[in-house]
């Protein structure tokens, strides 16, 4: 069946006339309808949801707000404008006009790179596929599902990418992208972390805060490609991924906000009883969500990051505003490694401590929320600071997994561990409690409990607007 | 000093865990004991030392476990079978080691194929995670490739894409010829770095099954069952234990029960004596179970490998190996016997099986073979294979003055007809006489019978044969002048002429091991200062010099 390019998929990137492009989305496209019918928020693919959607990168175009059934989003194919004249701007072919076209020599690499990033996206509309049932407000729930059809537009993105840059392995990467699930033993998705539930809505702030920072990181990265459409691509993503940043900041922020209103009109500490999580509960969360995220980095030192920063594949975060010489041949980087029951800095090669130099600069990006927080608690009157825990605690990958290390970045005993691990992280009581307060709140305005209003709406309405029509 | 003798209760990197007939070896690389420092042995790489516990547990499996017929190679970590070769280690290594290394690696590849098809110990790889370069070469030993189809878990060569080298150590040569897969998706299969997954693995012959994650309990459920009703060459209680190689090695010298190394450094000489027999072979094949190691034939072969390696590894100096021998011909006869009449029992079908391995050990060695025969030696049989392995071999005619021992003899034994075939298929009979066939018929008639001197250089088994008066000068002088020689001249006209015949699987890897793979490491697009060896982990690009030579 022809596809009506132009209006079906919303594009900038000239699909009627590309007939490369149009015979792989020909065959992709009802696959991801089915994958989205099969794995995609399960329970609401019929109702009317308050979507956002982008139909050009121009300013009135890519927030283009209203009501849509979700199998009937118009998932699109957009890339930042081109900036004339761009350069590859690091790496050994710094200066070089920026590839238009994949070269042959890092063919390999640039797919891997894409099919890594593109997998998540899939990833987390399956890890989160759940949701939708125990929302606490109309508001939330229109909120997840904005994420999810945004995660979808990011695989697009990104099969985008495959498909007209990659022939044929293109295509079946693409395919594939479909075929794995999140948490299935037999087809996982690539990263660990991405095969973990998120089995409430606590943990989806976290994730959208900590796990989706982390794709930021990422995207940034990738968005100084010398691939330059790669590089568009994810400028284009950016723009997209900072609502989802804004629904587990504001998210966990309202949680946080209503347990200091539960602590102080009660006047405990202890918020069970009140229906509300306690912000040591929270903290826990925070230890969790973060230390995951961290891993996502990688390893300190990788040659990967180095080979795909020398090949110009993938920059620093916001390479072109730092002052050295983009090539990096020579220089040092400050890396933090474990020592004798401590820390040790030594200075390691640029070069391959590139995932570390991200790492630090998502780490201050994280604390950044946090302030925030933190400022809601004091507004409040309470004496509670939430802080993140040290880099080294509950790793898995890099220097520092296998060790035992306390969010404060004391080496601990395995013992000492086993005793304290409950305090630090979130326990399967605290897990089953978070779990206990999800019931559905689904008149118009009205929040659970456990969770504070938003300041305010979307795209100007009321926080009493249907967002979603059940 | 690098030593090969180790236990299942040293091993750093290999975990063998028997039950009943099935033996499951777990790779499970201990980062921080990599046998040199400089580098780690991250995801599950390997180094020598990896190896060398390899080979140990492979040559246990045969003697200490006879009641095992299937052998599961696998990896002990979820995410990675192996990464292969540790490139941080090949990239410090010297050519040297390097070669040494891949040599070493690859004989105890074919130890593991030699176990498949002579004693009945099926290999069978299982991978999960990434399988890569050395990793996958190991896989490739194995008779059957199970793989994971997760999504994630790959085979791959990337040695070329990734560092400019060749996955040389029987990687390319197995993949075509063991495992048949077609040129043109070899050729695509080693140029893609991150390799092949799933159902096209399996497609395309680089692996022989896929099953998915959920079903690989009870696949390798199946295989016990398989392995459970299949047959045993003997019990549990019979396994013979490989007690630890007693051996004492002092500045100049390797002194075992059977054999002594004598190194004369400013020839650049080792002397090999070999002892015969100290007492008669036992008289049953339960007794020389019982005597164990201290069966005189498995004696021989476990001091012999041991000083072979040794001296490969740690005396690359010396550059001449010469053989002499001491004993009584009779018993050496009567423990050649033994081993011809009894060969139905396992024992001695594992001892001649391991005889055979250390005589192509030689075979391969990068050294000069020189054997000297001498009035008190015992070359009959067994030991007469060190002649036939040599380049050169000297008999005296007669007797030294003043020595009363009778003339030195050689002896021809059944053993010398098809027990010891070298890597290409044939005796070394055969492959000394490929013209003539008919001499071998001839070599025939002569077995058991006394060879002096002049009978031995007219049935071509000696290559010289002065007397007592040119004796000491023409030894020296071939001595002398065999150590004016380049070295690296020598090693490759040597390792030309010693494989007369035809070509098999095995003598295309060590040729090509040899050749291109030893050519590739020579070369600056590999380990020059810009080679993509030199530059791996560096994050910079390796710069080539685009010539075609």
């Amino acid at each position: 069946m022809a596809i009506d390019y132009a209006e079906r998929i919303p594009n900038n990137v000239n699909l009627a006339d590309n007939r490369r492009l149009q015979r792989a989305l020909e065959s992709w496209q009802p696959k991801f309808q089915d994958w989205w019918m099969e794995m995609g928020p399960e329970g609401f693919q019929a109702n009317e949801i308050y979507l956002r959607t982008a139909v050009s990168v121009d300013s009135d175009g890519w927030a283009h707000f209203d009501f849509v059934k979700m199998p009937e989003y118009r998932w699109g194919i957009f890339l930042a404008e081109p900036e004339a004249d761009r350069a590859v701007n690091f790496g050994q072919h710094m200066g070089d006009p920026a590839w238009q076209e994949v070269p042959g020599e890092y063919r390999g690499m640039l797919r891997r790179i894409i099919v890594t990033q593109g997998d998540t996206e899939p990833a987390s509309v399956e890890q989160q596929r759940q949701l939708g049932r125990t929302s606490p407000s109309l508001y939330d729930l229109r909120n997840l599902f904005q994420v999810n059809v945004e995660e979808g537009r990011h695989l697009w993105a990104m099969v985008y990418l495959l498909d007209a840059h990659f022939g044929r392995d293109g295509r079946e990467e693409a395919e594939a992208l479909l075929m794995r699930r999140s948490g299935d033993a037999d087809k996982p998705r690539i990263l660990g972390a991405f095969n973990e539930a998120t089995p409430d809505w606590l943990s989806f702030y976290m994730f959208t805060y900590f796990t989706d920072r982390d794709g930021r990181f990422q995207l940034a990265s990738l968005a100084e490609s010398g691939f330059d459409p790669l590089s568009r691509t994810c400028r284009f993503m950016l723009t997209e991924e900072a609502h989802h940043m804004f629904v587990g900041e504001t998210g966990v922020g309202r949680v946080a906000q209503r347990s200091c209103e539960l602590m102080n009109e009660h006047d405990t500490d202890d918020l069970r009883p009140h229906g509300g999580i306690d912000l040591a509960i929270l903290q826990k969360y925070i230890n969790f969500h973060f230390s995951v995220s961290l891993d996502l980095f990688g390893g300190e030192l990788s040659t990967n990051a180095a080979n795909y920063f020398t090949s110009g594949l993938k920059g620093r975060f916001r390479e072109i505003q730092i002052d050295d010489d983009h090539v990096l041949s020579d220089g040092t980087y400050r890396v933090i490694e474990p020592a004798q029951n401590a820390f040790t800095e030594t200075d390691a090669p640029a070069l391959t401590s590139l995932n570390e130099r991200l790492r630090d600069a998502y780490i201050a990006d994280c604390q950044r929320g946090l302030d925030r927080w933190n400022k809601v608690i004091a507004q409040h009157d309470i004496d509670f600071t939430f802080a993140l825990p040290h880099r080294a605690f509950h790793r898995a990958i890099g220097l520092f997994s296998g060790l035992r290390i306390s969010p404060a970045g004391e080496v601990v005993t395995q013992d000492e561990w086993d005793r304290r691990v409950d305090d630090w992280l979130p326990s399967d009581q605290d897990r089953a409690y978070v779990r206990s307060l999800m019931e559905p709140v689904t008149s118009p305005g009205l929040m659970a409990n456990w969770i504070a209003a938003p300041a305010r709406g979307i795209n100007g309405q009321p926080i009493e607007f249907e967002y979603t029509k059940l | 000093m690098i030593d090969f003798r180790t236990h299942p209760s040293r091993y750093n990197h290999w975990r063998l865990d028997i039950d009943g007939p099935v033996a499951s070896l777990f790779l499970d690389v201990e980062e921080s004991a990599g046998l040199e420092s400089g580098y780690e042995l991250k995801l599950n790489s390997y180094d020598l030392g990896v190896d060398i516990e390899l080979y140990d547990a492979v040559q246990r499996l045969r003697f200490e476990h006879p009641e095992v017929n299937t052998v599961l190679l696998r990896s002990a970590h979820d995410r990675v079978f192996s990464a292969g070769a540790n490139i941080r280690m090949l990239a410090q290594a010297s050519h040297a080691d390097k070669v040494n290394f891949c040599k070493f690696t690859n004989e105890t590849r074919l130890s593991i194929e030699d176990a498949t098809d002579r004693s009945g110990q099926l290999y069978i790889a299982v991978i999960e995670g990434s399988c890569a370069g050395g990793g996958y070469e190991l896989a490739l030993a194995a008779d059957r490739i199970i793989m994971l189809d997760d999504g994630s878990t790959s085979v791959s060569l990337p040695e070329l894409p990734l560092l400019a080298v060749l996955p040389g150590t029987g990687g390319l040569t197995r993949l075509v010829d063991k495992r048949h897969v077609r040129r043109d998706r070899a050729d695509v299969f080693c140029t893609l770095e991150e390799g092949i997954r799933g159902e096209r693995a399996a497609e395309w012959g680089l692996v022989d099954e896929v099953v998915p994650a959920s079903r690989l309990a009870e696949r390798l459920a199946e295989i016990s069952s398989m392995a459970e009703k299949g047959s045993r060459r003997a019990s549990e209680d019979d396994g013979v234990v490989l007690s630890d190689l007693a051996r004492e090695v002092t500045e100049n010298r390797l002194e075992y029960k059977s054999l002594s190394v004598q190194i004369d450094r400013s020839l650049g000489v080792a002397g090999f004596n070999l002892r015969g027999p100290a007492a008669d072979v036992p008289e049953s094949v339960s007794a020389t179970q019982e005597s164990g190691t201290g069966f005189w034939p498995l004696a021989l072969a476990r001091e012999l490998d041991d000083a072979i390696l040794h001296l490969r590894f740690n005396e690359p100096e010396i550059g001449t190996w010469t053989f002499r021998s001491d004993g009584d011909p009779d018993r050496v006869s009567a423990a050649d016997a033994f081993l011809a009449n009894h060969a139905d029992s396992w024992f001695v079908q594992e001892t001649t099986g391991y005889l055979k391995r250390v005589l192509k050990r030689l075979d391969v060695s990068a050294r000069s073979l020189v054997s000297l025969v001498e009035p008190g030696s015992c070359f009959v049989g067994t030991l007469l294979e060190l002649c036939l392995a040599s380049d050169r071999t000297y008999m005296l005619e007669g007797t030294f003055e003043g020595d009363n021992r009778p003339p030195a003899i050689i002896r021809l034994t059944d053993m010398n007809f098809g027990a010891y075939p070298m890597g290409n298929g044939c005796n070394r009979l055969e492959s000394r006489f490929i013209e003539s066939p008919e001499n071998v018929e001839e070599h025939r008639q002569a077995v058991g019978k006394d060879l002096d001197a002049d009978a031995a250089e007219a049935l071509g088994l000696v290559t010289f044969t002065p007397d007592d008066i040119d004796w000491e000068d023409e030894i020296r002088i071939a001595i002398e002048e065999r150590a004016s020689f380049s070295p690296d001249a020598l090693t490759a006209m040597e390792a030309n002429l010693r494989f007369a015949g035809p070509e098999t699987l095995e003598t295309k890897i060590f040729a090509r091991l040899s050749a291109w793979q030893n050519w590739i490491f020579q070369r600056p697009n590999a380990t020059g200062e810009v080679g993509a060896l030199k530059r791996y982990g560096s994050g910079q690009r390796p710069s080539f010099d685009k010539t075609r030579a």
